[in-house]
């Protein structure tokens, strides 16, 4: 079987939640970006797959369709958490890959509203604050406290992440911040679930983001291979049984699982990897990724932060894009917005964030609940 | 009418007539794993029928947690959002109280109660319901 080509990509430039145009006319944003990116219209489409969270009900991709052209082409609405548009792209490429056709289109989008995520309940009276909280800072910052238990990782090691994806973000015109933030003020922000402070939370956006998938052959034919990205691997894991999995999600064992899966696929170690797209959703995940991804050893997840190994010039910058934190995090958008970011940088189209020489890049987003997906995408011309 | 008894706020929660209120888990004769609530089939090793009901202990440790200061509106803040590792088997989240919100005075492993008392939330209808808390113990 034939690999598997990224040619045409694009996101949108992610907004202030609630800001943005109807979430069809977001999606046809990003769509139409990445049908330019390569030259080819939507009458090239053999199928559509499409990722959006909070109107999954609603027939989104169709609605996309309404708005850039009406092809009758299959279309497969998805809804994965905040693995959304990372399960869209897979789809896409699961379907080219199996020879079903040559050429794809995947679209993630999402529309937010701001405020705290999580903490649902149904019936009686409110657990809420009565049973701890499941509000989803609390959640991740109980994840980075299993880490604190284990390594004696800091509040303050925490909140170096942060510093380095604001930082990050200052050079992608497409973030939602641009601004630094000194280590003081990501301590001092408000105390939102400790240790998570207001600045180590994700930013609620509206975005979208879209890719043109496409087979070897097909790229051949039209002669797209110029710029054309290889996916190496797609995986896709949910969460195996862990013996406090009813009351803390677990994001590690996921992780890992999807992990050694894509190394496997792609036939690469995780030294290989010269950029990496990782679900920052908190400051405190983060870190628990360092290790889950095995670009370092279990323990030095702190010490990555510590020496600036994860930063960009650093020996594997993570979220060069500013990630999830400082880019902005619109849920079903998300996991192709990083996979936009990894491309980039392959294509050495990155500018002033540019990771020189890369050639292996990874892409990891989490859906709590949950669901992994990891991809690994390779320069080739 | 209302000096009805209180309702158990998780379903897991059993308030038995003339006793003590205690948690329920299901463990599995197969694996072992221990289950909140009722369940027929274990997801750690996939057997059928193999659950059992057993009481669950109140001596537990504090694995992990978070101190919450913005919460959903009208509840107080701050709270400690506790994991509990319980003698015996079985994890809990729960807030932890009798102890001050402060890093500084939260230690991993320290030693926790279970301790059962009204919710302090009523629902629509007025019922009053029973929740758990875990509160700091000597060793
Ligand atoms: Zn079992």
């Amino acid at each position: 079987m034939g690999d598997v080509y990224v040619v045409g990509i694009d996101m949108t430039k992610f907004q202030k939640a609630g800001t943005g145009p109807a979430v069809d006319v977001l999606g046809a944003k990003a769509a139409l970006g990445a049908l330019d990116d390569c030259g080819l219209k939507i009458q090239d489409m053999q199928a559509l797959y499409c990722g959006n969270l909070y109107q999954a009900s609603g027939m989104v991709g169709q609605r996309i369709l309404q708005q850039i052209g009406q092809t009758g082409i299959p279309v497969v609405n998805v809804a994965n958490a905040c693995a959304t548009g990372a399960t869209a792209f897979r789809e896409g490429w699961a379907a080219v890959k199996a020879g079903l056709y040559d050429t794809v289109l995947a679209v993630g989008v999402e529309k937010m509203s701001a405020g705290l995520l999580g903490g649902g309940g149904s019936g009686g009276i409110s657990k809420e604050g009565l049973f701890g909280s499941s509000t989803m800072p609390a959640v991740f910052a109980e994840a980075g406290m299993e880490h604190s238990r284990k390594y004696g990782t800091t509040f303050e090691q925490f909140a170096k992440v942060s510093v380095k994806n604001h930082h990050h973000s200052t050079l992608n015109p497409k973030a939602m911040y641009q601004i630094e933030t000194p280590l003081d003020m990501v301590m001092g922000a408000e105390m939102i679930a400790y240790p998570n402070t207001k600045l180590m939370c994700s930013v609620n956006v509206d975005g979208s983001a879209a890719a043109v998938l496409m087979s070897e052959k097909k790229v051949k034919e039209l002669g797209l291979g110029k710029r054309a990205v290889k996916v190496r691997a797609s995986v896709m894991t949910s969460d195996p049984w862990q013996e406090r999995d009813l009351v803390m999600p677990d994001v590690n064992t996921c992780t890992r699982l999807a992990a050694k899966q894509a190394y496997e696929m792609a036939g690469i170690g995780a030294d290989d990897i010269d950029l990496i797209e990782l679900h920052d959703c908190f400051a405190t995940a983060e870190i628990l990724h360092y290790e889950n991804l095995g670009i370092c050893k279990d323990g030095e997840a702190g010490k990555m932060i510590d020496t600036g190994a994860v930063a960009l010039g650093g020996k594997v910058p993570v979220n060069v894009s500013g990630g999830l934190l400082s880019k902005g995090h619109p849920l079903g958008a998300t996991g192709i917005a990083n996979i936009f970011e990894v491309v980039t940088h392959l294509r050495g189209e990155a500018g002033k964030r540019q990771v020189e020489g890369a050639r292996f890049g990874l892409t990891h987003v989490i859906g709590l609940g949950s669901a992994c997906g990891i991809h690994i995408l390779e320069k080739v011309a | 009418m209302s000096a009805a008894k209180p309702l158990p706020a998780v379903d897991y929660l059993k308030l038995p007539e003339g006793g003590e209120p205690y948690l329920e888990g299901y463990k599995c004769k197969a694996c072992g794993a221990v289950f909140l609530g009722e369940r027929t089939v274990c997801s750690k090793c996939g057997a059928r029928d193999a659950l059992a009901p057993q009481k669950l202990g109140t001596k537990g440790k504090l694995y992990a947690y978070s101190i919450v200061h913005r919460s959903f509106p009208g509840v107080e803040v701050p709270y400690i959002s506790a994991i509990v590792d319980l003698e015996g088997g079985g994890t809990l989240k729960g807030n932890l109280i009798n102890i001050e919100a402060d890093p500084a005075k939260l230690k991993f492993d320290m030693p926790v109660e279970v301790v059962f008392k009204d919710a302090g939330r009523k629902d629509r209808e007025g019922n009053s319901y029973m929740a758990y808390f875990f509160e700091p113990r000597r060793a």
